[in-house]
């Protein structure tokens, strides 16, 4: 059985009489990577100030190894924070910084010396002691802060989209360098993105969060594979969502058309939302298709072609090595296995249809997070 | 190439004012002062002005009532630099404190504190001091206050206190303002950042704001440093004339028209001041670095 450490009860959070969090439920486990994902104003940054203790919840408990820590000020938590744009002192040089919370604890010299080093090379930047952390990177930056914060070994560390101000390249590097940090040294991640790629590519456990609610909780391919409602299929990669009616088990129906899934427990005729990624639509001749319709856009993105077709008014997105020319009829054809049912929810009816293809939402999504 | 030049003469031609202005009226004085500082009343070259500073003998008559030799330069200037030290540590104390409680407040409390440390500033400076000749009197405000409660009278018009007092309340706000506009710029994260990383309050302070605002401290003593080393009107008038500062020897001379001695006393001032500045600038990029 693994261990909880740390457990939200029923937090809520409310800002001039606007909910942030409305009744949060999570346990977060021993030795975990755990991202909260989910567009700006989600909550989840809020979430992750209410664990470091800069915020307090209006109402729940917040459990560390199961002791209520809500009035605990942020310098007696064991947890540290790594910051968005990293809060280096700018007074103290790299090897000062890093041995801060130590300094703090009045730790012998000879120790914090050798703590540090080892620190150093953790993060990959050895020799660095005595430069000034405003001439670094910002990729060495970040190194820097994710250094200071697990030297005096946490238990918790809270990243607080810690990657959002470094280039795409960088940020790919420093991914797999935090995976492999996260591994050595064995402390519990929990880590704030509004980036899907990288919630899926680094994470045990991904929390996807939307208007002050978890709307999933699972790990990175149940997300992708096994969304619960449209807006988690939405926001988690490219996906067409159409409402469909579940007929009987393992059958389903849109467009018109009845369909075998492998999808079970669900009511006769009850409503239902039908996701299916790009990348799971094959094409095939328009006799053979289950579905028929018209192509009216082709993209070129290197790897595939992202095309865009009409079937009965709904557009559907389809990610195919195989080229199609705009106005050609073609035939859709989808496995059992790639279709994924859901329950109706509020956000039926917002996404996965590809009309009005313009990333309005991404954007949205992408926005800086508020302070 | 031709746009970039013509910004450059666009740029000399803006900036061509203060030029002539600073050569006209910095540059150009201090070269007199210091031409002056050299010569004698018939402008031949002489370090006389410089060696009498430092060699001026004179005798006091101390409270046991004899008499003793003293240089008579050397212990203006000794005295005028303790009054403006103990003033300037005054200064740093109470004002430290002050602009971190400006920090702190809500936005609404800073622009009215703020504005309540800037009015004295806008009477005249001889006006608040002649404020503080009837507050600080024997029979003034403040004693008639202390006696009211049984504490009185003290005498404090005519000490090196009562000095004290005219400088810490002139300088006050050029103390409070550098520092607090350094504080206002710190980053608050950073502060967030000390606590999470185990600093309670005390320890946010000492290793984190202190540190980031030595700066504003530095600039501000040397605001407060400066004038009140070289301040001549507060000691004439709260000290009664009793305490001759260097600002009072300079005008001295300078009334009594003897203005080679004058430019002299003035110009080894500027070279102490100089050095203080350089010293502790040194010490506050060397702590910056630390």
């Amino acid at each position: 059985m693994r261990r909880k450490i740390i457990e939200l009860k029923g937090i809520t959070k409310a800002y001039d009489g606007e909910t942030v969090l409305d009744h949060i439920n999570l346990d977060i486990y021993d030795n975990e990577f755990v991202t909260l994902l989910g567009p700006s104003g989600c909550g989840k940054t809020t979430t992750l100030r209410i664990i470091a203790g800069f915020e307090q919840p209006d109402e729940g408990d917040v459990l560390f190894l199961g002791e209520d820590i809500a009035s605990l000020p942020p310098y007696r938590r064991n947890v540290n924070t790594v910051f968005q744009r990293y809060a280096l002192f700018p007074h103290l040089n790299v090897f000062e910084n890093i041995a801060f919370p130590l300094r703090v604890k009045k730790v012998p010299g000879a120790e914090i010396e050798q703590k540090v080093t080892e620190m150093l090379r953790l993060v990959a930047l050895p020799g660095f002691e005595k430069r000034s952390v405003t001439s670094l990177s910002g990729g060495q930056q970040q190194r820097v802060a994710i250094a200071r914060a697990l030297v005096s070994q946490p238990k918790v560390l809270l990243l607080d989209e810690p990657l959002a101000a470094l280039d795409a390249k960088l940020r790919k590097d420093m991914q797999a360098e935090l995976h492999k940090i996260q591994r050595a040294s064995g402390i519990t991640f929990i880590f704030v993105t509004h980036d899907q790629e990288e919630a899926l590519s680094m994470s045990d456990t991904v929390v996807v969060m939307a208007e002050g609610l978890i709307q999933q909780i699972g790990t990175p391919t149940d997300i992708y594979n096994e969304p619960q409602n449209a807006f988690v299929a939405d926001f988690i990669g490219e996906s067409n969502i159409v409402s469909g009616v579940m007929l009987e088990d393992r059958k389903v129906k849109f467009h018109g058309q009845v369909f075998e899934c492998v999808d079970e427990g669900f009511g006769k005729n009850e409503p239902v939302d039908v996701v299916v990624r790009p990348e799971d639509v094959d094409i095939v001749p328009e006799d053979r298709g289950q579905l028929r319709g018209v192509v009216t856009s082709v993209t070129f993105l290197g790897v595939h072609y992202e095309i865009i077709v009409d079937v009965q008014g709904f557009k559907w997105m389809i990610q195919t090595t195989d080229f199609c020319a705009v106005d050609s009829h073609i035939g859709l054809s989808i496995e059992p296995d790639a279709i994924q049912i859901m329950h109706k929810s509020k956000y039926s009816g917002m996404f996965g249809d590809y009309s009005s293809f313009s990333n309005e939402f991404d954007e949205l999504s992408d926005a800086e997070e508020e302070e | 190439m031709k746009k970039n030049n013509a910004l450059k003469h666009v740029q000399r031609a803006v900036l061509a004012p203060y030029g002539v202005w600073a050569l006209l009226f910095i540059v150009v004085p201090l070269f007199f002062v210091a031409y002056y500082a050299f010569t004698d009343a018939s402008f031949h070259f002489t370090t006389d002005n410089i060696t009498r500073f430092f060699t001026a003998k004179s005798q006091v008559t101390d409270a046991a009532g004899g008499t003793r030799e003293v240089r008579t330069y050397l212990l203006i200037f000794w005295r005028s630099l303790k009054l403006a030290i103990i003033s300037t540590v005054i200064c740093l104390l109470l004002g430290y404190p002050t602009a971190y409680i400006l920090f702190r407040a809500s936005e609404r409390t800073q622009k009215i504190l703020i504005t309540l440390i800037m009015i004295p500033m806008w009477m005249n400076f001889l006006i608040r001091t002649y404020a503080w000749m009837t507050i600080l009197q024997d029979t003034g405000i403040l004693n008639r206050m202390l006696a009211r409660i049984g504490l009185g009278p003290m005498h404090i018009i005519g000490t090196e206190t009562a000095v004290v007092i005219g400088m810490v309340y002139d300088y006050f706000p050029y103390m409070i303002l550098p520092i607090y506009s350094v504080m206002a710029k710190l980053d608050m994260k950073l502060v967030e950042a000390a606590k999470d990383l185990g600093c309670n309050g005390y320890n946010v302070m000492k290793r984190v704001i202190f540190p980031l605002s030595l700066p504003g401290v530095i600039s501000g003593i040397t605001m407060v440093l400066i004038p009140s080393i070289s301040t001549f009107y507060i000691s004439q008038k709260l000290g009664n004339g009793k305490f001759y500062l260097i600002g009072d020897a300079i005008e001295g001379q300078y009334t009594a028209n003897n203005l080679h001695f004058a430019a002299a006393i003035a110009l080894l001032l500027m070279i102490v001041l100089l050095v203080c500045m350089a010293l502790m600038q040194r010490y506050a990029n060397k702590k910056a670095v630390a």
